[in-house]
């Protein structure tokens, strides 16, 4: 039933290779920033199809795991070492692959009743979570959400094909593609800064020895909840079409952030962020295949290339996929099991050696190679030389608002959130205008009031969480 | 005298290859094929299903890569910026190559794509959720007669063979009814089975991939797609609607002569192939067959029909 032998068949020596290797190039390719899981996989898929079925998704399923992990590994490199990464990733990669083998068909209903009203609103939540990440000045968060927006309105509209900001450039017209405004407003001021101010980027710590397996098991312990939390959130976002595992991280590390104890430094290094945003990115692995293989639709961009593949292996999505093609889509599943309970020991090494390596570089030579590969990966989205001109703009732009308290995360998610807002938006409109009811269109729906009510409790919360933490210093001086 | 004729001979032949050197060993490595929409939709499916059979055929890799926005006038605007060896081609779509630059300055005109084969096109069809009321055509007609503009149709994008067929259709069947543009027939395919819209206009490929999830209640084509041999044509049922989106494939227009007809002819290659023709035809698609000579005559006459929907539809003034 739940396909065993799909599993045995998957567990032959040449499989296990290739699974290996699969995670390895995946995790290499997916930590040059820039290059994503989802152009890992693109780029990896053709060599599949010459292959027999069982290989072929294995390797694809390996790499896509490896890509995610990869993905998230650079950033965290330059703050963290990968262990307790690592061991988070495998473990709600397990949540994910788990979920997606036992909860396929009834979960793919949940992702169904999200119409275009619920995608409105849950980009209004996403929005308004601006007010969470950027404690301290609210103010500024929604300035660079706003900006956020409006630079994701560039080009030619998605739906209504209307072009619009474009100041007669043709470059314009493709608009700002948000992996390139990403690695610009992420990566160029945090290389400015590494070359504007002396001395080493990183503090050598003193015990950088060893995997230090037994701590990072013992601050994954420590944050249990947080782990479970992250990893539901990755399921839940990987199920909703289109919304990917960028979206699920800046969730989830808001979430923990939110609920952060004293005394945890988030955006310092501290294990709980790490967690959470990696945790969620990969449960959006299991999370995203729930759609894109009962229904065919895409959970997540590099599921798309995933789906167009195994379309090419002859599967044909729908309710009859786990009885017509079990065997290839059983195969999968577990191939995606498989990768990532290899993906710790896989992780563990390339975690110790590359952030090593890392370390020990002088300042003089990463700069230049993180840039060098920043320039490539922003080039390699799509062959565009304009891009990269787009990211270094939006890098430098990025830095100065920086330096007077302008923080990118509002701006990135203004930027990713803005068009799925606005298409929700106008369909939802069109929608509820035929029906002459467009309040029960926007405020009616129960998955909306929902969704409403987390937007409201997410703006209030930094107002009710002072309150409370006022509370008990009263109490204290009485 | 033998040995002197057999020269000569032999110049001339050296002489001849070189001059079609360029064309005789295209191609010298991967080709890049751009699909100027995201992935997973039926521009995306069809290149995926081409891409092994023109390994096989050809022996070098087809590299499938995706430029999408503004509905494909993104990669369209900067095809002719690629160099013309033979090795960057592009998709192309019917009727977009047409409306857009029509409708507005979309950094492209019809005429700068140089179209080299024009492979299969997707027959539009209204569909509907497998547990819908509306069992026939007629059904659907009755309660838009009823309730007029309240039934909803989610389709692929505006002003796209999908909204054309919805006012054309609207039209001949005296009805009005709400078209909801969504970003791909995936979004629109999602709308559906969710409940969003009351029906779809898709195409015959989006009710395949759908399965049994879903009902057609008629395509727009001269016969029956064997996929749906149940689902009636609109001809049928009385509405002269035969329409569709055309897919083919162009190259840079700095690309010589030769490569485009070597290119045509590799593709129809493709397209003759059984094994290929079967998987195009389970997938819901309509075969096509317009090689790089035909593709002015064909052009003219689609430009004209398309123009004139569009104009009847109120999109083109």
């Amino acid at each position: 039933m739940s396909g065993f032998e799909a599993l045995f068949a998957a567990l032959t020596p040449l499989n296990l290779l290739l699974a290996l290797a699969g995670v390895i190039s995946g995790t290499v390719i997916g930590a040059i920033p820039g290059l994503t899981a989802t152009m890992a996989v693109a780029v990896l898929v053709p060599l599949t199809f010459g292959m027999p079925p069982a290989p072929a998704l294995i390797l694809m399923g390996a790499i896509y795991t490896g890509a995610i992990y990869g993905g998230a590994y650079s950033a965290i490199l330059l703050n963290t070492p990968g262990t307790p990464s690592a061991i988070a990733t495998t473990l709600d990669g397990l949540v994910g692959a788990i979920a997606l083998l036992t909860l396929a068909p009834p979960l793919s209903r949940v992702a169904l009743a999200f119409g275009p009203v619920e995608y409105f609103w849950l980009a209004i939540f996403g929005l308004s979570l601006i007010s969470a990440i950027s404690e301290g000045s609210l103010l500024k968060g929604l300035a660079g959400g706003a900006l956020g927006l409006l630079i994701s309105c560039i080009g030619v509209a998605e739906v209504s094909a209307d072009v619009r900001l474009t100041f007669g450039s043709q470059t314009l017209v493709a608009g700002i593609n948000v992996v390139a405004a990403l690695i610009g407003l992420f990566c160029i001021p945090v290389l400015i800064d590494l070359v504007a101010t002396p001395g080493q980027h990183l503090q050598v710590v003193a015990e950088p020895r060893g995997f230090r397996l037994g701590e990072a098991v013992r601050v994954i312990m420590q944050r249990k909840f947080n782990l479970l939390r992250s990893s539901i959130i990755g399921t839940i976002v990987g199920i909703l079409p289109g919304a990917g595992g960028s979206v699920a991280g800046i969730v989830a590390y808001s979430e923990a952030r939110r609920a952060a104890r004293p005394g945890e430094h988030y955006g310092k290094g501290e294990p709980g962020g790490v967690i959470a945003s990696e945790s969620a990115n990969n449960a959006t692995v299991g999370g995203g295949f729930i759609p894109t293989l009962v229904l065919g639709i895409p959970g997540t961009p590099p599921d798309a290339v995933i789906l167009g593949a195994l379309l090419v292996q002859g599967m044909r999505t729908g309710p009859t996929l786990f009885t017509d093609y079990a065997l290839i889509v059983y195969t999968f599943i577990w191939s995606l099991l498989i990768a990532t309970i290899l993906m710790l020991p896989a992780g563990l090494l390339l975690g110790r050696y590359a952030y090593k390596s890392i370390i020990t570089l002088p300042k003089a030579l990463l700069v230049p190679s993180v840039a060098f590969m920043t320039i490539i990966g922003t080039y390699a989205i799509r062959n565009s030389i304009s891009d990269v001109v787009i990211m270094i703009v939006l890098g430098v732009i990025g830095w100065i608002l920086g330096r007077f308290g302008f923080a990118a995360a509002p701006i990135v998610l203004g930027l990713i959130l803005g068009p799925i807002a606005e298409q929700g938006f106008v369909q939802a409109w069109t929608i509820g205008s035929a029906q002459q009811d467009l309040v029960g269109m926007f405020f009616g729906r129960p998955i909306s009031i929902a969704i409403i009510a987390f937007t409201v409790f997410s703006l209030l919360s930094p107002l009710l969480m002072r309150r409370w933490k006022l509370k008990p210093e009263v109490a204290h001086v009485e | 005298m033998a040995r002197g004729r057999r020269f000569i001979l032999g110049c001339a032949a050296i002489a001849t290859a070189a001059f079609t050197a360029a064309a005789a060993a295209y191609p010298t490595k991967s080709v890049d094929y751009i699909i100027p929409f995201g992935p997973g939709g039926e521009s995306d499916i069809t290149a995926r299903l081409q891409q092994p059979f023109f390994k096989q055929m050809f022996g070098q890799d087809l590299v499938v890569s995706y430029k999408p926005g503004g509905g494909g006038a993104v990669g369209w605007a900067e095809l002719n910026k690629h160099p013309g060896d033979g090795h960057t081609i592009m998709g192309v779509n019917l009727p977009h190559i047409v409306l857009q630059p029509a409708e507005k300055n979309v950094g492209y005109k019809t005429e700068d794509l140089t179209v080299v084969y024009w492979f299969h096109f997707t027959p539009d069809a209204i569909v509907v959720k497998a547990d819908s009321p509306y069992k026939t055509l007629q059904d659907l007609i009755d309660d838009a007669k009823k309730n007029p503009g309240k039934v909803t149709f989610s389709g692929s994008g505006k002003g796209t063979a999908n909204h054309l067929a919805q006012v054309r259709f609207d039209k001949m069947a005296g009805i009005k009814t709400t078209y909801v543009a969504f970003a791909g027939t995936g979004p629109s395919n999602t709308a559906l089975l969710g409940g969003q819209t009351s029906a779809a206009w898709g195409y015959t490929t989006s009710a395949a991939s759908l399965g049994d999830q879903a009902r057609v209640l008629a395509v727009a084509m001269e016969e029956r797609h064997p996929s749906f041999p149940d689902a009636p044509t609109f001809k049928e049922l009385g509405y002269d609607l035969v329409s569709g989106a055309y897919r083919g494939i162009a190259v840079p227009n700095s690309t010589p002569e030769d490569i485009r007809k070597k290119l045509s002819d590799m593709i129809g290659k493709i397209n003759a192939d059984p094994e290929f023709k079967k998987k195009m035809l389970d997938g819901g698609y309509a075969m096509l067959d317009v090689p790089y000579e035909k593709n002015a005559e064909f052009m003219e006459k689609q430009s004209k029909a398309f123009i004139e929907a569009a104009k009847e539809a109120g999109i083109l003034k």
